[in-house]
């Protein structure tokens, strides 16, 4: 089974095998956006260190940049949220996925919070 | 210390989601969110819980003769029951509020902008020496807008449907004495129900059973506002902006201009009869934009070699329209409708169409259909 772990800026990442891992942000995290209207998406084959900011996520509300917890190069990006935006809302750990990254250092994956952590730490914000 | 709306718990049963605007916690949106409020608005009808703005009365010898030293209206041709939406000037012209001021008696009633109403009272307490100004904030505040409004209260007291938009009465709602007037913020017809903080939980769940009515939020409050064209003080006029700049001249009555009957004698009069004769420098304009990402405020307006002629103040992508929608001021050579523009967002330049305002029409309801008014 696959696994996912959590930041602490609200985003998922899921080990899809090999090195490739997809990203997301959380429902909690959609929860805090409202309604998204437009996500500024990266492309395929753009490389990011842990920290850039990979996408902006316009929520009726204000933009929000996304910094990605993984390093490495973008390969695939779910072209669906560039004219349903609103799929991040609906199932922001399903079919609202941002992109897939193939790491280049799969310690930062470990590094992240474990599903139950990322549940206490949100716990603990409400 | 953050202040509560008497309709905060209520808020917090519909599983709103809170956030602090103007010292207030206040509803963002309900469980549906904003678009789906927004697009309910525009089709039913909406409860907006508003009572963060400031009420007030002005009573003394004669209110409207004190009030139009700090106004640029003819409020003594202010028929009894009418409102008039206003500015309140500073010594430069700039706006120090956008206001409500409606003739009850012999009283007049203003409605403030939350963020402004600490300023606005202690402005005009300070210039009105003859007035007697009397905050009331005893009284909850709510807006219920959209076309099945005046079908939803009606049913609630018969007569409501004298009333006409920009007027305003008292009438028993619910066994509730309250003032209502048919005015709001979002474009659409409406009313809003000014009633002792005490009975606004009674009212607000009674309305809210009615089959037509949902609850919403402020987000759907801006962004309805910004359809029709309404400006937002604090991010689309401030002090700095005159209301001739922010395009609301409108509001500046004709016998208190510079020819008028009772031309002048309001604070900032010269600054403004200035730029009534010989127009502004920069100009409050909508704008269509071609591109997927809404531009917000701060949003640079540009020709096509970047050089920037304005800056957007509001922007969003409009839930009816389905395209990015701004507001925002641009400098006057370029203010025209058709003109095309560009603006920058996130370093990269998208085309617009400069155009007027609302983005949406306004459907408010006057017993007699008026000549376009300007």
């Amino acid at each position: 089974m696959s696994e996912t772990r959590y930041s602490q800026d609200h985003e998922w990442v899921r080990n899809e095998g090999g090195d490739i891992v997809s990203i997301g942000i959380t429902d909690y995290a959609q929860q805090e956006l409202g309604d998204i209207v437009f996500i500024d998406l990266p492309s395929e084959g753009d490389e990011f260190d842990a920290g850039e900011e990979i996408a902006v996520i316009e929520s009726v509300k204000a933009a929000e940049g996304l910094k990605t917890p993984i390093s490495g190069e973008v390969i695939e990006v779910n072209v669906k949220l560039e004219v349903s935006p609103e799929t991040v809302n609906d199932s922001p750990e399903g079919d609202g996925w941002f992109c897939t990254i193939l790491m280049i250092e799969p310690s930062e994956f470990k590094d992240l919070m474990s599903e139950d952590d990322y549940k206490q730490f949100v716990s603990g914000l409400q | 210390m953050t202040l509560r709306s008497p309709l905060h718990d209520l808020h917090i049963e519909l599983g709103a989601r809170m956030g602090s605007f103007a010292g207030y916690e206040m509803p963002l949106w309900y469980a549906e969110k904003t678009l789906a409020e927004h697009r309910h608005t525009r089709s039913e009808a909406s409860l907006f819980d508003i009572s963060h703005m400031g009420q007030a009365s002005i009573g003394g010898d004669n209110p409207a003769r004190s009030l139009e030293r700090l106004v640029p209206s003819d409020l003594a041709a202010l028929d009894d029951n009418k409102m008039h939406y206003c500015c309140l000037t500073n010594e430069r012209g700039g706006i120090i509020d956008d206001l409500i001021i409606a003739h009850l008696g012999r009283d007049y009633f203003v409605v403030l902008n939350a963020a402004r109403k600490v300023r606005d009272l202690e402005h005009l307490r300070c210039h009105l020496d003859d007035a007697v100004v009397i905050e009331h904030d005893e009284n909850a505040l709510v807006a219920l807008q959209g076309p099945m409004a005046l079908k939803v209260l009606s049913r609630f007291h018969p007569k409501i449907c004298d009333l006409e938009f920009m007027t305003i009465s008292d009438f028993e709602i619910d066994s509730v004495p309250c003032f209502v007037s048919r005015s709001g913020y979002t474009g659409e017809d409406g009313f809003e129900i000014s009633m002792p903080a005490k009975s606004a939980m009674k009212l607000a769940r009674a309305l809210l059973e009615e089959p037509e009515v949902k609850p919403a939020g402020l987000g759907a409050r801006d962004s309805l506002r910004l359809e029709a064209g309404l400006r937002l003080y604090g991010q689309d006029m401030n002090e700095d902006t005159t209301p001739v700049e922010a395009g609301i001249q409108w509001t500046i009555s004709k016998s208190r201009r510079a020819n008028g009957a009772r031309g002048g004698g309001f604070l900032g009069q010269d600054v403004i009869f200035e730029q009534l004769a010989n127009g502004v420098e920069r100009r409050f304009v909508g704008l269509r934009i071609n591109s997927n990402a809404p531009a917000r405020n701060g949003t640079k307006i540009c020709l096509e070699n970047e050089t920037q002629i304005g800056t957007v103040t509001s922007g969003l992508i409009s839930p009816t329209l389905k395209t990015p929608i701004a507001m925002g001021y641009i400098d006057r050579g370029y203010a025209k409708s058709g003109e095309s523009v560009y603006v920058s967002i996130r370093g990269k330049m998208f085309p617009a169409v400069v155009g007027r305002l609302p983005f949406v029409p306004h459907r408010y309801h006057y017993h007699v259909k008026l000549q376009s008014q300007t």
